[in-house]
């Protein structure tokens, strides 16, 4: 296309995420059988619940089949040949941050995610999952002032087992689908969140995510209850090392809303993606959801999705309380051999629920991107409404981006809008900017921060301009 | 005057310029020199050659040159890419200036105005300083502060988008500015606003080419020098008189020239 020899020439930016923390850790055999899940859960102490759930979990499992209707190719992942468990080794009780092995700290220092207290944000509480295990939470004591409960989940299943019975598998059922119940089978560690009646949570929340090993798989769980009248922001961030195998990422994220309550979730992911001959990186097979059980409770996904070298995720929200809300806002940008097939379901049962869906799709080098969404209006929810637009941007001309919308609806008394575009950056459009100066790469990044600005104008502030300037770097050197 | 002519200097040189874009010569040895100071008008009928040659000496990646030179003061301008040729001093003021959605304006005149300074080596301005810069500038196309807020030409009426096109030429202070068919589609107090535009930021050290079909620019503009050009090259240069003799007399007795030659 345009100006091949200036993009030949420009190296692309090497993923900065990529090394490897030298720490010891304890491992379990490969593969997964009855055996494996036991084990698991023998090491994390839980009790017969819990262990119960995992059975069950693993059992579903062996009898469903893996998916193959996403717009995705790869080789077939061989289940045994993963580990299911990995810990940094550490004493087994930690008190506090100054217990936890520096080099741990350190590696999350270099991810930007400093988590002693000198140097922790001051505005985020954080809890950092390194393999299969959370390292730590900030701001624990503070939250807890306030009624509000942030740990691992390991800790709430221990701690708050009342709320964890309760909820756990609530809403996305081990048997929903192939990866959950993989997950809820082997899930090590994740976060757990708990917003007490009409408490507004004074700090934003967040997971950072950190696969360290390469053959261990992460299987994270996260659990968000919001009681009635209460509100949380939570963000959620992921990096790997770069190998050059795939791994296997398969998380389970449920989110509870009742009455008036409100819960905005976002996601920057940005894992090992492969080099540009689609080596490597990491199989992002996530199964997110939100279930708005009380009246007008709102729940609004956020995500930019720029990283793994297959990425399957549909972040969805059952309404269920009249008035009850869904968003989901997306930026998915796949490069050189990435696939991405996500999207949404929003699926109306209360009547007079909302739902609003922004999807961006950007396809550059030899990638291919799809959005795929489902908007089911039931027979109850009488004066439901959604709105849809789903645009997609294409670099180059070996890109490839399509558009899945399914409709249902079981109710005339309701509105369903989709709208949805295909644009190309037009030589034109490049030119002119070029004209005035301004950089080729800075062109392109120009016009795709401008194509992504309705649903990075929906992202927490320091998340915005952090996926903006991530956008950048993706895309260095893929115009050509 | 006398005076003046002794400081001028050459801007711009080209030199039996030849240009194809996907195999068809278009640019067939066009001879042309600007000087400081200096004002020229390129006339002639829809398809003669003048779009291209104004893309080419901007850049465009779709045209190639096949022999022939472009000079700015001196230098040979092929090897620079599009955004190295602005940053050094040319400015093409487009015929249809393009949307770019989603890009807000001030930011992409910020960015812009911020390339062309760096390259000057002046100061680089932040956020605040350029918005002080700017509307100073807005002034001079009469254009309300709201056009900044707005996504690139996005929604603009023509007028708009030229005055915008007038607004970064303000900005950048190019050493040569081609401004194609500035006053196609306008109405006449647009043209007004837009021709005293141009005339505000025209000055001794800069010079000016403007394209057009029409007298009616240039009876606000007034150039040093029109040629007219038909078939890719230049076939006549004369002053201001020739404009108005095209105005009076078409283009018909071009097409007998070039079957001649």
């Amino acid at each position: 296309m345009v100006n091949e020899n200036l993009v030949d020439n420009i190296v692309s930016e090497p993923y900065k995420y990529g090394f490897v923390t030298e720490i010891e850790s304890e491992k379990i055999s490969k593969g997964i059988n009855e055996d494996i899940v036991r084990l698991i859960s023998s090491k994390k102490n839980e009790p017969d619940y819990l262990l119960n759930f995992r059975l069950n979990a693993f059992k579903k499992w062996k009898e469903l089949e893996e998916p193959n209707w996403a717009d995705l190719g790869y080789e077939k992942i061989d289940y045994q040949d993963i580990i299911y468990y990995s810990a940094p080794k550490q004493k087994d009780k930690i008190k506090s941050l100054d217990e936890v092995d520096p080099k741990l700290l350190e590696t999350f220092d270099k991810l930007g995610i400093p988590l002693t207290e000198q140097k922790r944000l001051t505005n985020v509480a954080v809890d950092a999952v390194f393999d299969s295990v959370s390292i730590a939470t900030t701001f624990k004591e503070q939250l807890a002032e306030h009624g509000v409960i942030f740990c691992s989940i390991s800790e709430a299943i221990k701690d708050h087992s009342d709320l964890i019975e309760k909820y756990l598998g609530s809403v996305i059922p081990a048997s929903d689908n192939y990866f959950a119940a993989l997950n809820s089978a082997v899930f090590s560690d994740g976060s757990f969140v708990y917003i007490p009646k009409n408490v507004t949570c004074p700090m934003d929340l967040s997971s950072y995510f950190r696969i360290n090993s390469g053959d261990s798989g992460q299987f994270e769980r996260t659990l968000i209850i919001a009681e009635e009248g209460s509100s949380v922001s939570y963000l959620e961030g992921c990096t790997a090392p770069m190998f050059d195998t795939n791994t296997l990422h398969a998380a389970v994220v449920e989110l509870i809303a009742l009455d008036d309550a409100s819960i905005k979730y976002s996601t920057v992911q940005n894992w090992y993606a492969g080099n540009e001959k689609g080596v490597g990186g990491i199989f992002n097979f996530v199964t997110k959801r939100g279930k708005c059980i009380g009246k007008r409770s709102k729940i609004s996904w956020s995500q930019v999705e720029t990283g793994s070298a297959i990425t399957w995720k549909y972040p969805s929200c059952i309404l269920i309380g009249e008035e009850s809300i869904g968003e989901f806002y997306s930026v998915a940008l796949t490069n050189n051999l990435q696939q991405a097939d996500t999207g949404t379901k929003m699926i109306h049962i209360g009547p007079k629920t909302k739902s609003t869906i922004v999807s961006k799709g950007i396809s550059a080098g030899h990638s291919s991107n799809s959005y795929r969404g489902l908007v089911k209006i039931g027979s109850q929810a009488k004066g439901a409404r959604n709105y849809s637009q789903c645009d997609s941007m294409l670099i180059g001309d070996k890109a490839a981006a399509n558009t899945f919308p399914y409709i249902q609806s079981q109710q005339p008394n309701s509105e369903v809008e989709h709208e949805a575009s295909t644009c190309r950056i037009s030589e034109d459009q490049l030119f002119y900017l070029q004209s005035r100066g301004i950089e080729f790469e800075e062109a392109v990044s120009m016009m795709v921060s401008g194509f992504c600005r309705d649903v990075f104008n929906q992202l927490p502030m320091e998340f915005a301009a952090e996926a903006d300037k991530l956008l950048s770097l993706k895309l260095e050197g893929s115009v050509g | 005057m006398e005076s003046k002519k002794e400081i001028k200097q050459t801007l711009l040189e080209i030199s039996n310029l030849f240009a194809s874009t996907e195999n068809l010569t278009i640019l067939k040895g066009v001879n042309i020199k600007i000087n400081s100071g200096e004002i020229h008008a390129i006339m002639g009928r829809n398809g003669c050659g003048k779009s291209t040659l104004s893309k080419i000496i901007a850049g465009h990646p779709s045209y190639e040159i096949t022999s022939g030179k472009i000079e700015l003061c001196g230098n040979d301008i092929e090897p620079l890419e599009p955004e190295e040729r602005a940053q050094s001093g040319i400015f093409l003021g487009f015929q249809y200036p393009i949307e770019i959605p989603g890009v807000s304006n001030l930011e992409f005149l910020r960015v812009a105005t911020n390339a062309r300074r760096k390259f000057l080596k002046k100061e680089e301005l932040d956020t605040f300083e350029f918005e002080d810069f700017v509307k100073e500038k807005l002034d001079i196309v009469k254009m309300d502060s709201a056009f900044l807020s707005r996504s690139i030409n996005q929604g603009f009426s023509g007028g708009e988008k030229k005055r915008n096109e007038i607004l970064q030429m303000a900005l950048l202070e190019p050493k040569i500015a081609i401004l194609d068919e500035t006053d196609s589609g306008l109405d006449i107090d647009a043209l007004r606003i837009v021709a005293s535009g141009i005339k505000k930021i025209a000055n001794e050290n800069s010079g000016i080419i403007l394209i057009t079909h029409y007298q009616r620019l240039l009876d606000e503009i007034k150039p040093d020098f029109v040629h007219v050009m038909a078939d890719g090259k230049i076939i006549k240069t004369g002053d201001s008189n020739l404009a108005l003799e095209l105005e009076k007399n078409g283009y018909d007795w071009t097409d007998e020239f070039i079957n001649k030659n």
